[in-house]
């Protein structure tokens, strides 16, 4: 699991950008009518909400001149691999050779959404951060110094929507990825199989080539580790090539005929319904399936392109040729032309408590543009017009056309999913989806989606009022 | 004079001396704040002894629970700086979606197997009163799986039902062949976490009716000996009536414990396949979907229901005294 979050965190991601208004109330007057003396008294000794006072709408400006700036700045992170190895150590190194004053210390956790979550009730935490998923859109400007306007950045930068707030950005994703399956190419190959398939039928066809040539599984769920199928929900776009397709969450019925999610998840059933996959979904294990698709006892399993490193380093490891590990994107086209949607890792923020905040704007500055993160994480870069990573060149050869998701109701489509309690970025609807095509859940697939439909449209009419 | 009123004050202090108590209207002659303070200081010392644990007990049971409830009237999302008073709003909620409660089925699965873990602690801890064999070694043994975390514990039953895990190796090693995903339906899932939750908590049970039998004094068995009862008889009419309030206070344990079932099907499947508990729904509506407010809310009814529960079975089965003598 782990191992799984120091890659991209795309899904979880989009959901964190994907937060929305409310009508709310100071809580200072409403505790008086709620609680007793007691409970006050109670209240105080944990001494729970934040305070939520503090200079809104602050800036982190760039700093002009990188030998002035000064500080110690303390960055959190959720690749504890990177603190573990020493690799973050030498970024801080080589940004100190632009910005020699500046003292980078860094505090690595585990369970980075969970504890950072917690310490953002209080005023501590850290200058630089991860922006956690569970933060409010709309809250950002209490949490966060903003980074500049978004005319002027996104000229430069990609994903300065998903971050922005009245036309103000509040983090900058170091790096980018896109949904995909990662696939063995030479069980793909012993099948029979050349091409990229082009529509799910062609897919579900491949998988059960595999089946029947091969000794291997064809599509391995990772169900028990959960986190994997909520993957699916980032082929959003993918499955219509519409860059609307987030936003038309919000305004239409995600699971009626064509859409998108509909698409998506009709596949995963069939792929299930068809015994594609493992014989216990609900034993699988994750870190065990990285082996076993760089062996070839996996054929498929759908992840996204930060998975390809981790896969390699397992094909590797278990001494087979990391080059079998192969990336395709969801088997849908348009003219042509299959079309991954592109979306940031966790956006880094400056935390509107900081007492450097240029020396922690300096920080993200440079680790976006000059720190070679991306590259080293053979991931995309978030700066427009830089090159493809390596590992997406079959993308290129093929003439895939990557989009980007206009994220104008994302914070709509948050409130809604939250409301519906479907949770789309949450692991539990793909389950049952999964334990109903293997016939472990009584029901039919219709009935299903129709009752997803009716929940996730209820929650559309009172949401956002 | 003054002399010995400070000292009576100064051992009334301390506050265990009787003679400091009748020592004290000796004072009375000397300054009244004095004798005042001492009054207070003797008033204070047992509170002052249990300062610390009292300190601990209400910051961190009641004043998260005194939170909780707080919150239960809220629309909270858990990171927000503000929030609103909603008022009963989340109750409301609650009690008009059955669908919460339908989680409720899953606790009878539990239920039934704290049936068969309090029978089998209680059989267990009756023949090792006896004189059995390696009694203590056998007493380890039981005890020992309630020592192991429960995350733990999770952990390894995962292996132990994985496809071609332990216990489809230890059938085949009977020539069983089974060839079944014991978490695959949700009945054999939730008959498998009953199951873990048997082999848990079944020491603990098994530890408190052990402790219960040995209270009994030895010359009942004597006695009961002499008058030719059997194994049965003793157990029927010396050891279940002697260790009543022990059973039932397990009864009362097993079902609060199988209405708020959670770290090992948490750990195991995490709610998927129907084996969803209501703490496990609870924990999901507050950090899935960011509804604080209603979880708070939920735990709040389950506290309710346990409670009602707890009452009910103490009005059914009253503790009467137990009286072997």
């Amino acid at each position: 699991m782990t191992t799984a979050r120091n890659g991209f965190a795309t899904a979880r991601n989009r959901f964190a950008t994907a937060r929305s208004h409310r009508t709310t109330r100071r809580f200072a007057g409403a505790r008086s009518g709620i609680t007793g003396v007691l409970l006050a008294a109670a209240l105080l000794a944990a001494g729970c909400t934040g305070s939520g006072a503090s200079s809104k709408g602050e800036e982190a400006k760039a700093p002009d001149d990188p030998k002035k700036v000064s500080g110690t700045i303390k960055v959190l992170t959720h690749r504890t691999d990177l603190v573990q190895d020493g690799t973050i150590k030498k970024y801080a190194a080589e940004f100190n050779k632009t910005y020699p004053n500046v003292k980078v210390e860094f505090e690595a956790l585990t369970d980075y959404e969970g504890e950072v979550k917690i310490r953002m009730n209080t005023d501590n935490y850290g200058d630089v951060l991860m922006i956690p998923a569970v933060i409010k859109k709309s809250d950002y400007p209490k949490f966060f110094a903003s980074l500049g306007g978004q005319a002027e950045r996104s000229k430069k930068y990609r994903f300065t929507d998903f971050t922005t707030v009245g036309g103000k950005v509040y983090g900058q994703s170091p790096n980018g990825g896109t949904p995909g399956f990662v696939y063995n190419k030479a069980v793909w190959e012993e099948a029979g199989i050349t091409d990229w398939p082009t529509t799910p039928d062609e897919f579900i066809a491949d998988l059960k080539a595999i089946k029947s040539e091969t000794d291997a599984i064809p599509y391995y769920t990772n169900f028990k580790d959960m986190w994997p199928l909520t993957q699916w929900t980032s082929a959003n776009g993918s499955a219509s090539c519409d860059v609307q397709a987030n936003n038309k969450l919000a305004e239409s019925d995600p699971w009626a005929d064509g859409s998108d999610l509909r698409v998506i998840d009709t596949l995963l059933y069939d792929i299930v319904h068809e015994r594609l996959i493992e014989k216990d979904p609900t034993t699988t294990n994750w870190e065990g399936s990285k082996p076993k698709l760089a062996k070839g006892e996996i054929a498929t399993m759908w992840l996204g392109s930060w998975a390809i490193a981790q896969m390699r380093a397992a094909a590797e490891e278990a001494g087979t040729d990391p080059d079998d590990v192969g990336f395709m994107p969801f088997p849908a086209q348009k003219d042509g032309a299959f079309c991954p949607v592109m979306s940031p890792d966790y956006n880094q923020a400056v935390s509107i408590h900081s007492e450097h905040k240029e020396a922690a704007r300096a920080w993200i500055d440079w680790f976006t543009d000059k720190s070679g993160y991306a590259d080293d994480n053979l991931a995309l870069s978030p700066v427009k017009g830089a090159p493809m990573p390596d590992v997406l060149k079959p993308y290129e050869d093929a003439g895939v056309k990557f989009i980007e998701l206009d994220q104008t109701n994302a914070a709509q489509v948050a409130e809604i999913d939250n409301a519906s309690e479907v949770g789309i970025y949450k692991p539990d609807y793909r389950q049952e989806l999964v334990d109903l095509a293997r016939g472990a859940r009584k029901g039919s697939l219709e009935d299903y989606f129709a009752d997803l439909s009716k929940r996730w449209t209820d929650a559309a009419k009172t949401a956002g009022s | 004079m003054t002399d010995t009123a400070s000292k009576a004050a100064s051992k009334a202090s301390v506050g265990t001396d009787r003679p400091g108590r009748a020592g004290a209207p000796v004072a009375l002659p000397g300054p009244a704040p004095r004798s005042w303070r001492a009054r207070l200081l003797r008033g204070a010392t047992p509170w002052l002894f249990m300062a610390a644990a009292l300190a601990l007990l209400v910051t961190f049971t009641y004043a998260p629970v005194a939170n909780m409830i707080a919150y239960s009237f809220t629309d909270w999302d858990g990171v927000s700086p503000e929030l609103a008073y909603t008022g009963v709003e989340n109750y409301g909620d609650i009690f008009t979606r059955p669908e919460l409660f339908q989680v409720f089925f899953v606790s009878l699965y539990y239920l039934a197997a704290s049936v068969v873990q309090i029978a089998a602690a209680l059989y267990f801890a009756t023949i090792l009163s006896f004189n059995t064999r390696f009694r203590n070694f056998f007493k380890g043994v039981l005890f020992f799986p309630y020592l192991i975390n429960g995350v733990a514990i999770g952990f390894v039953f995962l292996y132990f039902f994985q496809d071609g895990g332990t216990l489809d190796s230890v059938l085949a090693l009977f020539g069983v062949d089974t060839d079944r995903a014991w978490l695959g339906t949700s009945t054999s899932a939730n008959t498998s976490l009953a199951g873990v939750s048997v082999w848990r908590f079944m020491g603990l049970n098994f530890v408190l009716f052990l402790g219960a039998i040995q209270s009994i004094p030895s010359e009942l068995y004597e006695a009961s000996e002499l008058d030719g009862a059997n194994r049965w008889q003793q157990f029927r009419h010396i050891i279940a009536p002697g260790i009543r309030p022990i059973i039932t206070l397990s009864a009362i344990l097993a079902i609060s414990g199988s209405l708020s079932a959670f770290e090992v099907p948490y750990i195991m499947t995490g709610g998927a396949t129907g084996t969803e508990t209501f703490v496990i729904q609870t924990v999901k509506l507050a950090f899935q979907f960011n509804k604080m407010g209603l979880a708070s809310a939920a735990a709040v009814v389950l506290l309710l229901i346990i409670l009602a529960v707890t009452w009910v079975q103490r009005r059914l089965v009253p503790d009467d005294k137990v009286d072997l003598v």
